[in-house]
């Protein structure tokens, strides 16, 4: 498909920000994240965890329990050649505190990245983010977002869609999707962006971004989960790219009280320029139960949040 | 830092001389290819590509969730059929369609 989202668009809407955008050329040949791991095939979080060891040129990253723990790969090998602590489940947010803090008394290289999954993040590792967020601690928490419980079966979290079939929720889900986004934009982060590793180029200059403010960085990152989304493994980012281009996953990002919607999610600001629902929705087995009615309250959902994004604009 | 011994244990040198050197048995992973084992044997389909129709776009070096598409100095791809799962996204997302997947 040729469109921005390839890393075409040459100017940004901000004065402010450099002109060119980063290319797919621009990508790090390096690999720091190794082949043969233990990831399902086409797995989101395999290719995030790649892109961000690309990005950031000495990651030290901080793991909850999550699919990411899982993707290493066995003792004694691990698929990742950058220094990793996997940590208890709710402990993300202040085991990189400590990590970030050591890094400093130290005075060693380092950049902390917590990397947790929607479960951390949303459910389970909500207060240890929180307080790391209100300390202001020095790290990147990246949360992605596979939308459930994908290591223990796919179980709901509180950041699975609404109507979204899950173990747990075999009829659909009935509440809707919890933003942690947008509660980490009323902690006053220095940065804040949302991502998909449908879009590389645009994922790793966020990241950067993120590495050369000070203070706590938090993105969220749409991950698709084959298993989990009953897709295709050769899908996974085909519904990254639809999920941006419904409207569903707005990319943007929050700098300084404001929210600037990113080049490749901007045309989408126009709702006659989304695609259909119905195009995301049907190319998951996850929303085979979902309704028009349904349809319709996820429509309104999505209507809604490019309305409270719009008054930070 | 800590060396490792044959039998993968860490020695921790001492600090002092007061002190000594700390044999640790740490669940430590060291970084290597194949951490999930030979990932090849997962694969029902392999990608096949035609190198005539390549436009060296290298759209499917990056979105390989696995890093089994090795990008050469040229941006022309290979693939590393060691470790490819074979989940398909480089044969779904090629522009040109230079990548098929063909059944083992």
């Amino acid at each position: 498909m040729e469109s921005p989202e390839r890393g075409q668009l040459g100017t940004s809407g901000s004065a402010s920000q450099a002109d060119e955008h980063m290319i797919i050329k621009d990508i790090p040949k390096e690999e720091k994240w190794l082949p043969g791991n233990a990831a399902c095939p086409g797995c989101g979080l395999s290719l995030g965890l790649r892109l961000m060891a690309k990005a950031i040129e000495h990651p030290v990253v901080v793991m909850p329990a999550s699919c990411g723990s899982v993707v290493q790969g066995g003792w004694p090998k691990s698929s990742a050649s950058f220094p990793l602590l996997n940590i208890a489940m709710a402990a993300a947010g202040s085991a990189a505190s400590g990590v970030s803090e050591a890094l400093e008394a130290l005075g060693k290289k380092g950049t902390v990245v917590a990397w947790a999954g929607d479960g951390g993040t949303a459910d389970i590792g909500l207060q240890a983010l929180s307080g790391a967020a209100e300390r202001g601690e020095n790290i990147i928490f990246v949360m992605y977002d596979n939308e459930a419980y994908m290591n223990t079966g796919i179980q709901r979290s509180s950041s699975t869609p609404h109507g979204a079939w899950t173990t747990t929720t075999p009829e659909g889900k009935r509440e809707f999707k919890k933003e942690v986004a947008h509660i980490m934009m009323a902690h006053n982060l220095e940065y804040m962006a949302t991502a998909s590793v449908a879009f590389p180029t645009d994922f790793i200059e966020k990241l950067r971004k993120a590495e050369a403010h000070k203070g706590t960085k938090f993105i969220q990152l749409f991950s698709p989960c084959p298993p989990g989304w009953r897709i295709d493994y050769s899908k996974s980012i085909e519904v990254g790219k639809l999920a941006v281009q419904a409207g569903v996953w707005i990319l943007y990002e929050y700098e300084n009280g404001k929210v600037s919607i990113s080049p490749i999610s901007r045309p989408y600001l126009d709702a006659k320029k989304r695609r259909p629902l119905k195009d995301y929705l049907s190319l998951q087995g996850r929303f085979a139960n979902v309704d028009e009615r349904e349809a319709t309250e996820i429509e309104k959902s999505v209507v809604e949040k490019w309305r409270f994004l719009s008054r930070f604009m | 830092m800590a060396d490792k011994d044959e039998s993968s244990n860490y020695i921790v040198p001492a600090a002092d001389s007061k002190s000594k050197a700390l044999l640790l048995r740490y669940p430590i992973s060291l970084p290597d290819f194949g951490s999930g084992g030979k990932t090849n044997q997962w694969r029902l389909q392999m990608p096949v590509i035609d190198q005539d129709k390549c436009i060296k776009c290298i759209i499917c070096w990056a979105d390989c969730p696995e890093a089994t598409i090795h990008r050469k100095s040229d941006d022309s791809v290979e693939i590393n059929y060691d470790y490819c799962k074979g989940c398909g996204i480089c044969a779904n997302e090629c522009p040109t369609k230079a990548i098929r997947m063909v059944d083992e």
